[in-house]
């Protein structure tokens, strides 16, 4: 399936069946927990794929060992993987690649890329070339999540930048930027 | 009342874009209907029996004049000429076209309104007290919470593909007139013991197939940590509501299934994580918020109007209309004044286009420009002049929206049932019109006194008719329209369901029924007891037996 | 087994309309093609369901019809009221139809 990395077509380096190769590999949570093939003893690149019912509270000792975490959505409705992500980023400091499979559709994009995620398997290679004018489609949030976007609520606390800015520049009511954006800045 | 800021009108301005993209894509193809189904719902598009139906949010049910001529206006270019007000303070439109609905959001969006998130499984539209800001019984006005919860909840990432609808009800006022317990969370403004001003949270209520009365999880709740604890709240249902089944997928559900207090140690639990965090409402914040909800001009008054008295002494029909659709106003001088859109044998919660321009008007002309929605599906001029009332109810009287109702058994909720519905089994607004035709006459109305009256039309219960004095559910037996009715249900501060008195009546029956039970109630009242009250002291059994006396 | 007719809303204004003899839709009930048996009811479903493809019409289904001296008949309330609009009565708005 295509991925999208990075706002572009990427090749995808992961295989999800364990050849007995070096190459890096995306496990199952049963794979995992059970240590097949001595998988948690290799050396090479691991990734881990998480149902849409599993928890990643599941791997919280073991996040570190992942360089991909992978989250279904097995439609795009089921909602549980924008949590996950968001707890990922947000409470695990999980700094790795974290993929969105499933039902990843481009009207989810915008969704899934404000919760955390960085790269998405699609359907087609179609979903990539409008990936940018997706993502394009709303820039004003409401909402503090775990991306760089800063939300209404904190630019309209902030001198506007068309507006020669009233008073001094970090009066009371100016947040520190900086320290905001830690919330939620990964 | 809020007024957008830049980034509000470049929000909805990029959702009517971003909508009318995708409605260009579904027309030529690129999307299927399933695909598309809950991109137009998250616009409020339904497609109904009889067309595409879109469903307008009115947060909170406040409104200015000039928002109403935009909803009249519509009710006209793109639709029959006239409009449903909703239990949830929403408006709906019947008969809409798809390729206009892009081009209705751009219209609304001109005048600070939209139709993002009344349908879908997201944070709906936040509902509060009609009398926000101006009932005399008031702790804070709650719209300054609601429009925090507005903004929060809007196209909030984590929290559009919930396992189900969620909705939110929040009041700032002991009297509980937003039904608050009725809903996914309510929000209740208590003082704490040191006087500051805070919420009581409930979750876990809500109608439909499996009713149930929300519980309290926090008693109180700081200001600063609404956001925070919402977040809590909706953040553990995300990942644990069920989602196997429609039926068992709202958040009532999995408090039952858990317990109240198992889930509320959940929802701690992840508050403690996230509490003090970016979701922090600073004071300044709420005080921005706060400084649109300030009082308008208001002008000093004495507290008692002679001309006021005199007309009401002289003119009983006007005197007969304040006794049941004026409130009191926390100012001296003013009062709240209700529009009824109950009028006998009328379709409840309709208002034609020139009705709303005509409320738009005396909106301006008696008050400060500004209407409310009352979640019974009436209208409210929340800052009307003692001296002005009566020149305000003649001006009513002439435009058919001066039936002195509200609250009586003809202020009657209904849904739109099968006349309009795709889910609905039986009709409710025939019975709505039958019921009120019955009871077409003021002075009986007076005398029965309080009684709530709701009608759905499918076990949905968009009408709350689980929380109706006298309750009617429509149910299709063998094809036939069916209606099965409850007693004793209570939506305020303490929120009651009915009891089921027994077989369902036809569509015949249902207004005899009605009759029978009014007729007991009065036969058995004690002074100065309303509907309610008798139907606690006396229960079921005298009106079991009146009612099915003859089988 | 009743006699069946096929009923959608067509797409681009979600207007009631009816499968009619020609394979084209209509708004008017009095023209739907009313199938005998089973297998001419798959066949107007299957029929419909290509103009769903199509982008004509949204979610067709099959419902059941008499056919009276020449007049076709819905036999359920729901689409009674669909093919003849709500049953409320008119009250004091003014209801003028726009189209």
């Amino acid at each position: 399936m295509p991925l999208i990395k990075d706002g572009k077509l990427a090749d995808d380096p992961w295989q999800v069946a364990d050849d007995g190769t070096a190459a890096p590999l995306i496990v199952s949570l049963e794979a995992w927990q059970a240590n097949e093939g001595g998988i948690r003893q290799r050396n090479t690149p691991i990734g881990i794929r998480l149902a849409s019912d599993q928890s990643p509270a599941l791997i919280a000792e073991d996040i570190e060992r992942f360089e991909v975490i992978a989250l279904e959505f097995p439609k795009f409705n089921d909602g549980r993987a924008y949590s996950y992500a968001r707890l990922l980023r947000e409470r695990h400091g999980y700094k790795g690649e974290l993929r969105a499979v499933g039902n990843v559709l481009r009207d989810q994009f915008l969704f899934m890329h404000r919760c955390g995620f960085d790269a998405f398997e699609v359907a087609d290679t179609g979903a990539a070339a409008v990936w940018e004018e997706a993502l394009r489609e709303i820039s004003v949030w409401y909402q503090p999540t775990a991306d760089r976007r800063k939300p209404a609520t904190t630019l309209r606390r902030k001198p506007h930048p068309r507006r020669p800015a009233a008073g001094t520049s970090s009066g009371p009511g100016d947040p520190p930027s900086v320290a905001c954006a830690g919330h939620w800045a990964y | 009342m809020y007024r957008y800021d830049e980034f509000d009108h470049g929000f909805v301005r990029q959702r009517v874009a971003q909508f009318r993209g995708q409605v260009a894509r579904r027309l030529d193809g690129a999307l299927t209907e399933d695909e598309f189904k809950p991109l137009r719902l998250m616009n409020g598009l339904y497609l109904q029996l009889h067309a595409y139906m879109l469903r307008v949010a009115i947060p909170y049910g406040t409104l200015s004049a000039r928002q109403m001529r935009r909803l009249a206006d519509i009710a006209r270019r793109y639709d029959k000429g006239f409009g449903h007000f909703t239990t949830r303070q929403n408006i709906q439109y019947n008969w809409i076209r798809l390729e206009d609905a892009p081009d209705i959001l751009a219209d609304l969006a001109d005048v600070e309104m939209h139709a993002i998130q009344t349908s879908g499984n997201c944070i709906r539209n936040v509902t509060a007290d009609q009398f926000a800001g101006v009932a005399a019984d008031e702790i804070e006005d709650p719209r300054v919470y609601a429009e925090i919860i507005r903004q929060w909840s809007t196209l909030h990432p984590e929290f559009s593909f919930l396992p189900r609808k969620f909705k939110i009800a929040i009041t700032g006022a002991p009297r509980d007139r937003a039904a608050v317990r009725a809903h996914d969370i309510g929000l209740r403004m208590h003082w704490n013991a040191d006087g500051e001003a805070g919420f009581e949270i409930m979750v876990g209520g809500g109608l439909g197939r499996t009713p149930v009365i929300g519980k309290t999880i926090r008693a109180f709740l700081p200001k600063q940590d609404l956001l925070s604890y919402l977040e809590a709240i909706l953040r553990v249902y995300n990942q644990l509501g069920r989602r196997d089944n429609i039926h068992k997928a709202r958040i009532k559900i999995l408090v039952n299934q858990v317990g109240a207090e198992t889930f509320a140690d959940m929802v701690e639990a992840e508050w403690r994580e996230i509490r003090g965090g970016a979701l922090d409402l600073p004071a300044d914040e709420i005080a921005r918020i706060e400084s649109y909800f300030a009082p308008p001009d208001y002008e000093r008054l004495d507290a008692a109007s002679p001309a006021f008295e005199a007309q009401r002494r002289s003119d009983p029909a006007f005197a007969q209309w304040v006794r049941s659709n004026v409130v009191a106003h926390k100012r001296p001088g003013y009062a709240i004044a209700n529009i009824s859109l109950k009028p006998a044998g009328g379709v409840p919660g309709d208002a034609s286009a020139e009705q709303m321009e005509v409320v738009a008007d005396l909106a301006e002309r008696y008050g400060f420009g500004e209407i409310r929605v009352a979640h019974e599906q009436n209208l409210v001029l929340p800052d009307v002049r003692l001296s002005d009332l009566h020149a305000l109810w003649q001006e009513l009287r002439t435009a058919g929206l001066a039936t002195a109702n509200i609250g009586l058994l003809t202020d009657i909720i209904a849904c739109p049932g099968l006349d309009y519905c795709n889910l609905a089994n039986a009709r409710s607004i025939p019975i709505a019109q039958r019921i009120g035709q019955r009871f077409d006459d003021l002075a009986r109305l007076h005398d029965i006194g309080r009684l709530t009256l709701n009608i759905s039309g499918c076990i949905n219960a968009c009408a709350h008719h689980h929380v109706g004095n006298i309750g009617i559910l429509g149910v299709n037996k063998k094809g036939v329209e069916y209606y099965q009715v409850t007693l004793g249900g209570n939506a305020d501060e303490n929120a009651a369901l009915g009891d089921l008195v027994g077989p369902a009546f036809s569509g015949e029956e249902i207004a005899d029924a009605v009759e029978t039970i009014v007729d007991t109630y009065l036969e058995q009242r004690d002074r100065g007891e309303q509907f309610l009250d008798t139907y606690r002291r006396v229960g079921l059994q005298p009106f079991k037996e009146k009612l099915y006396a003859a089988h | 087994m009743s006699q069946q007719a096929v009923t959608a809303n067509r797409l681009r204004d979600g207007q009631v309309v009816y499968l009619a003899a020609n394979n084209g839709w209509s708004d008017r009930l009095a023209d739907a093609a009313v199938a005998d048996d089973a297998d001419a009811a798959k066949a107007l479903l299957a029929t419909a369901e290509g103009d769903v493809d199509r982008r004509v019409v949204v979610g067709p289904y099959l419902f059941d019809v008499a056919v009276e001296t020449g007049a076709v008949r819905p036999l359920g309330q729901r689409e009674t009221i669909r093919a003849s609009g709500p049953s409320i009565q008119p009250d004091t708005g003014d209801r003028a139809v726009r189209r």
